[in-house]
């Protein structure tokens, strides 16, 4: 109600403003660019920082959480940047897979030459004018977005990834690594193409300095073509002290086999939002997630799935553990659209609540226009079964190692996802620490 | 799986054009005058003889209305309503509270005899029905008969139109009136608490089990009018009450505004059962006419192990904006939502429930079940909380629907917040949770795959509709058969 007063601007949305103002002129690309940067402004600048007034916004007030919008951090040079990537690993064990890194949002090395993948930098695409560039921001489901239109403002530092056939099962991983002495905020954005019939590995992962309050805004967009096949896991381990908003942005053609699990554990607040737009029927689709959080730490998980053409199918299954005094949201919407006939979505939500004070938002919606189709969502949030760990006790186990116990086995199902064992025993091993960790 | 062909049979069979209720009442009438102001709100005020304190009540409530703006976020898309191009107020003209059935206007008994509901009391009990009703029948903005008040007066329940319980039972009314559903809570509603005009008020005193049903059946005939009624139920310490609400109106090319409140109160150990058969005029298959249906009903469990019970049938209506609530105030307290509409035509329903947790042990269940065919719109949005003190707060919520053709949408919008670590909630929205031993159990005994799953979900909505009284079975009896195999969740 009263949509048409217009808010005050908070002190984050005045110093965007006047950022994006300065820049303009000086970010990279030519002119159609630079309109496409003006327009994405102008959407951003329309509704600020989302509020809860935006219901895919309905539990997480960006306005009020990111109360300032620090500077970017500078480039950083050679020596600094191996020094905050070898610090700010995400993963215990390091996977042998060849990495583009990013320190503090910026693009610091590129991996050596693979055969069949072709890597340019952000910057240096659009200051060229890459042909390539007029792929980015391609979906239109994420139109809307501020956040996603307010990256696509400022966008300079990421890159552009092609992968053909010829790579074979191609694997890459993207490590953001984030350290200052200052809090920054940064808006790195990637795009990945997966051309017809090509096969990627895709490992996305988020460290950064405890301690440092610093924002992100980074957005992935996956442009897979008919029949290929996308492995894309993700992992935010970000600082505790910072901010993170996110968006996976996915298009999928024809036959293609897709998968996408996210792992969320260490920024006090984080906000990952994906949207996905099937174009070409056949697709395979599966998406998962497990977020553990604990202390005062806050996160969000918003999902947008539209089958937009018949004969698809998804799967979704999102775990969220909670402790302490924690904050999780999920947010899953499947629309199907009026001729998506023969489409068949399942989407579940679990949470398990380990202290008195923790609390769970799920919103699971479907929105169905066609006839002939299946779909199904569940949402469940509780504690930890008393008969169960009466029974693990009962033979042995003390309390915390029975809890332990069942929260691993809890949060297995969507592990289960990652077809990589290197990656998938990082996980493992992220879960063991954090449970570990609960003394 | 697409809908199988006897449940597109039945749904056609109550499409928007075999709709019974459409005739119309020709009666001379009295309005107030056109629009709405605070002399409007002051006219009904006088009409109804109220005392100043009401007055009052219901002007602060329009100036309030005046500041607040109509909410957009449910799934519904209708012209901007001219709340100035309407009449507030309609009665029979030299209406004056009949005193017995043989004052009343014969046309209006005509027409209620038509709808098929009893007014008669002797009538009622020489028939063939064992059980009795007691009605209150409002037509447009005022009550025309009560039946079965002296009776039910002998064991202490109060049952009369609202109108009457203010003058008469002031204390009662200004105890609890707005205590549920305060004058400021939502736009309709505080429209509503300006110019209320009749409904019914229900007081069951403590310990006593309401000796038979009671019945509201409201009627809208007069032409370019809106009917805002108001029902107020209190159902004291140990109390039980069943109550039962009808309502019909003619077939019309314009749109009517009918924006009610129901409020409840359960005090401790007290059950409310509340079941609906909305059947307002839906509009014609081009969505032609038709009643705006903006209600706001709540309950509020505040004694402790107090139950409140949710039962509707919506089929009419061109809009359904309607979500029956109970906020389980007291410890150990029920509360109950089983819903089932169906739209046809370019028909648009966002309903649902809100179940508000803040007692220990709380327990709720919703049961939903949407059908849309035609162009309409069918949409679930329910709310299911618990707070911080509601612990072993237990909540089961299952919502399907259904498609028939491709023209139509179904979706489903629940919002599941737990701030409480004990407490549980489970959201399902599918056929397919069936549990395999059930499956196995009449597979084994020869039935096929889907000859199984309709046997146990057709058991399941029979199970939904059983909590509606004997007396609306009937009209309910078409769409239990509904099948609701091919259900898309």
């Amino acid at each position: 109600m009263g949509a048409d007063v217009k808010p005050l601007r908070t002190a984050a949305e005045a110093a965007l403003i006047a950022r994006f103002q300065a820049a303009a002129n000086s970010l990279p690309g030519d002119s159609a660019t630079g309109r496409r940067r003006t327009e994405a402004f102008d959407r951003f600048e329309k509704t600020g920082l989302p509020t809860r007034r935006i219901e895919e916004f309905h539990y997480t007030d960006l306005r009020a959480l990111l109360r300032d919008a620090p500077e970017p951090a500078a480039r950083p040079d050679a020596a600094v940047a191996a020094t905050v990537l070898a610090h700010n690993a995400a993963f215990p064990a390091p996977l042998a897979i060849p990495s583009l890194d990013f320190v503090n949002g910026y693009l610091v090395s590129q991996p050596p030459a693979i055969a069949g993948v072709d890597i340019v930098a952000l910057d240096a695409a659009l200051a060229a004018g890459d042909a390539l560039t007029g792929r980015i921001g391609a979906l239109e489901l994420a139109q809307d977005n501020p956040m996603l239109a307010l990256n696509t403002a400022f966008m300079a530092e990421g890159a552009i990834v092609r992968v053909s056939k010829e790579a074979g099962d191609a694997g890459l991983q993207l490590r953001f690594a984030n350290a200052a002495d200052a809090p920054f905020s940064s808006a790195p954005r990637v795009l990945v193409i997966v051309d017809d019939g090509a096969s990627l590995d895709l490992i996305e992962t988020h460290a950064g300095a405890s301690g440092l309050a610093y924002q992100v805004n980074a957005v992935v967009e996956i442009i897979a073509g008919d029949g290929a096949r996308v492995n894309h896991t993700r992992i935010n381990a970000e600082g505790d002290a910072a901010q993170a908003v996110s968006t996976l942005s996915v298009s999928l053609g024809a036959d293609v086999r897709f998968s996408s699990f996210g792992l969320t554990t260490g920024p006090a607040m984080s906000r990952h939002q994906i949207f996905l737009g099937c174009a070409g029927e056949g697709a395979d689709i599966t998406i998962g997630g497990a977020t553990m959080l604990r202390g005062r730490q806050f996160a969000d998980t918003t999902l947008t799935l539209d089958h937009a053409v018949p004969n698809c199918n998804s799967r979704e299954l999102f775990k969220t553990v909670l402790d302490d005094e924690s904050t999780g949201v999920f947010q899953g919407k499947i629309i199907v659209r009026q001729h998506a006939q023969k489409t068949d979505g399942r989407m579940m939500s679990a949470a398990l609540l380990l202290a008195e004070n923790a609390t769970m938002n799920n919103k699971p919606e479907l929105e169905i226009f066609a006839d002939d189709v299946q779909c199904a969502h569940g949402a469940t949030c509780g504690q930890l079964d008393d008969d169960l760990l009466f029974y693990l006790m009962a033979r042995g186990l003390p309390r915390k190692q029975a809890e332990a116990l069942m929260v691993e086995a809890f949060l297995g199902e969507p592990l289960e996802f990652v077809a990589r064992e290197d990656v998938r025993d990082n996980l493992v091993a992220l879960v063991e620490g954090w449970l570990a960790a609960r003394g | 799986m697409a809908a199988v062909q006897e449940t597109v049979d039945r749904v056609k069979a109550i499409d928007v054009d075999q709709y019974k209720y459409g005739f119309e009442t020709v009666l001379e009438t009295e309005k107030a005058p056109k629009g709405l102001s605070e002399d409007t709100v002051r006219y009904i005020s006088a009409k109804k003889n109220e005392p100043e304190w009401m007055t009052q009540w219901r002007l602060d409530a329009f100036r309030r209305w005046q500041t607040m703006v109509e909410p957009t976020w449910a799934r519904v898309d209708y012209p901007k309503i001219d709340y100035q191009d309407a009449y507030y107020y309609s009665e029979p003209k030299n209406f004056s509270g009949p005193d017995s059935l043989d004052d009343v206007d014969p046309e209006i008994l005509k027409t209620y005899e038509k709808l098929g509901i009893p007014l008669r009391e002797q009538e009622l009990l020489a028939g063939v029905k064992t059980s009795k009703v007691a009605v209150d029948a409002v037509f447009d903005s005022v009550s025309v008969a009560t039946t079965f008040k002296e009776e039910l007066k002998k064991v202490g329940v109060i049952f009369c139109p609202i109108s009457e319980a203010i003058r008469e039972h002031p204390e009662l009314v200004k105890k609890y009136l707005g205590s549920v559903v305060p004058a400021s809570d939502n736009f309709f509603a505080t429209l509503n608490s300006a110019v209320f005009t009749d409904g019914s008020f229900v007081y069951i005193p403590e310990g006593v089990r309401c000796p038979m049903e009671l019945s509201t059946y409201f009627r809208i005939n007069e032409r370019n009018t809106g009917q805002f009624e108001r029902t107020l139920i209190i159902a004291d310490k140990g109390s039980y009450v069943s109550y039962l609400e009808g309502c019909t109106a003619p077939q019309r090319d314009e749109h009517q505004l009918h924006a009610a409140v129901v409020e409840l109160v359960a005090l401790e150990d007290a059950e409310i059962k509340y079941s609906t058969v909305q059947n307002w005029f839906p509009g014609d298959a081009e969505g032609k006419g038709g009643i705006y249906n903006f209600v706001t009903k709540r309950g509020d469990c505040r004694g402790d192990r107090s139950k409140i019970s949710w039962t509707q049938v919506e089929t009419g209506s061109a809009i359904t904006w309607k979500y029956p609530s109970c906020i389980l105030r007291g410890n150990g307290s029920n509360g109950e939502f089983y819903s089932i509409a169906i739209s046809n035509g370019r028909q648009q329903v966002d309903s649902g429930t809100k179940m508000i947790h803040l007692g220990k042990n709380t327990t709720s269940r919703i049961i939903s079940k949407g059908i849309a065919a035609g162009k309409s719109d069918n949409t679930y949005r329910g709310q299911v909380s618990a707070h911080r003190k509601a612990s072993n707060a237990r909540n089961f919520t299952n919502c399907d629907s259904l498609l028939i053709g491709d023209q139509c949408g179904a979706h489903t919008v629940p919002y599941i917040e737990s701030k409480n670590a004990s407490a549980v909630f489970e959201h399902e929205a599918t056929t397919s949770k069936i549990s395999d031993d059930q499956m196995f159990y009449c597979m084994q005994r020869g039935l096929s795959d889907e000859e199984a799953v309709a046997l146990i979900v057709n058991g399941f909505v029979k199970d939904v509709l059983q909590h509606l009284p004997m007396e609306f079975a009937v009209e309910a009896q078409k769409l239990i058969s509904i099948s609701l195999e091919g259900s898309v969740g």
